[in-house]
């Protein structure tokens, strides 16, 4: 079922910082959630985003070097839902957020960036020595 | 948010592992020390009963695949039971549903094993 369109509302910019750590992961599916409900998205859809914020958060866990938090940014507009996650550590390359790394369906190291392609419309990462790993995420709303 | 583990005997020789909450990079952890537990005491055929699962991602994913591959090295075997239309998906779309009985209910998964 479709949620009612949201008027202006909608649109905004909501950022959370939450520790580097397990236990808060939660706590950014909750805010996407919060957000993506705020959009004409389908139940199915918000699920499909909150586990896609889980699986970078926990990315970013198990592989920032050295970064002590993550930064989640929820760009909502009239058209899409923008996540951005963002440590300042050193991650994986990024040939290993390729799908092809995804080789078997009984290799779990690559599942959680194999979910994540699978579930969003774009995926994009990109690493800078300096400011670290971000993954930017995008959802469409479909009209 | 936790994970509740519980786990009984079947009437058969398989182990019901019933799961209830969130299964995700906090509390996978706790499933999979209740599974190591489980094989090391030489237990290798389990129900996994995820009924009460509200979401689960890739580290819940891995533990039920870690277990998988463990049991089969002495001929055991992991079934599913599981009717939530969100988690059934994401054993879709990672393919998992070829290497996972997925049942039901759990007479579905007891039938199969017997």
């Amino acid at each position: 079922m479709r949620a009612p369109v949201q008027a202006v509302g909608a649109v905004g910019i909501v950022e959370l910082r939450i520790p580097n750590k397990a236990e808060w992961v939660a706590v950014a599916r909750l805010a996407v959630a919060a957000v993506a409900h705020r959009l004409p998205f389908t139940i199915e859809e918000i699920e499909d985003l909150k586990l896609a914020v889980a699986e970078a958060c926990t990315n970013a866990i198990q592989h920032a070097v050295g970064a002590s938090s993550i930064e989640i940014i929820c760009d909502a507009s009239a058209e899409a839902l923008r996540l951005t996650v963002r440590d300042a550590g050193h991650a994986l390359p990024a040939a290993s957020l390729s799908v092809s790394s995804f080789e078997t369906p009984e290799t779990p190291s690559n599942l959680g960036v194999f979910l994540i392609r699978s579930l969003m419309d774009e995926v994009e990462y990109t690493h800078d020595p300096e400011t670290g790993t971000s993954l930017v995420m995008v959802k469409r709303v479909a009209h | 948010m936790d994970i509740k583990v519980h786990v009984r005997k079947s009437d058969g020789d398989a182990y019901v592992v019933e799961l209830a909450g969130e299964i995700d990079v906090y509390t996978s952890p706790k499933v999979k020390e209740a599974m190591t537990e489980l094989i090391d005491q030489g237990h290798y055929h389990f129900i996994m009963n995820l009924e009460k699962v509200r979401y689960i991602d890739s580290t819940g994913l891995g533990v039920l695949i870690s277990a998988l591959k463990r049991v089969r090295e002495f001929g055991g075997s992991v079934s599913l039971v599981c009717t939530n239309p969100q988690i059934k998906k994401i054993f879709d779309i990672t393919g998992l549903v070829k290497i996972f009985g997925i049942f039901d209910s759990e007479p579905s998964a007891m039938k199969e094993l017997a």
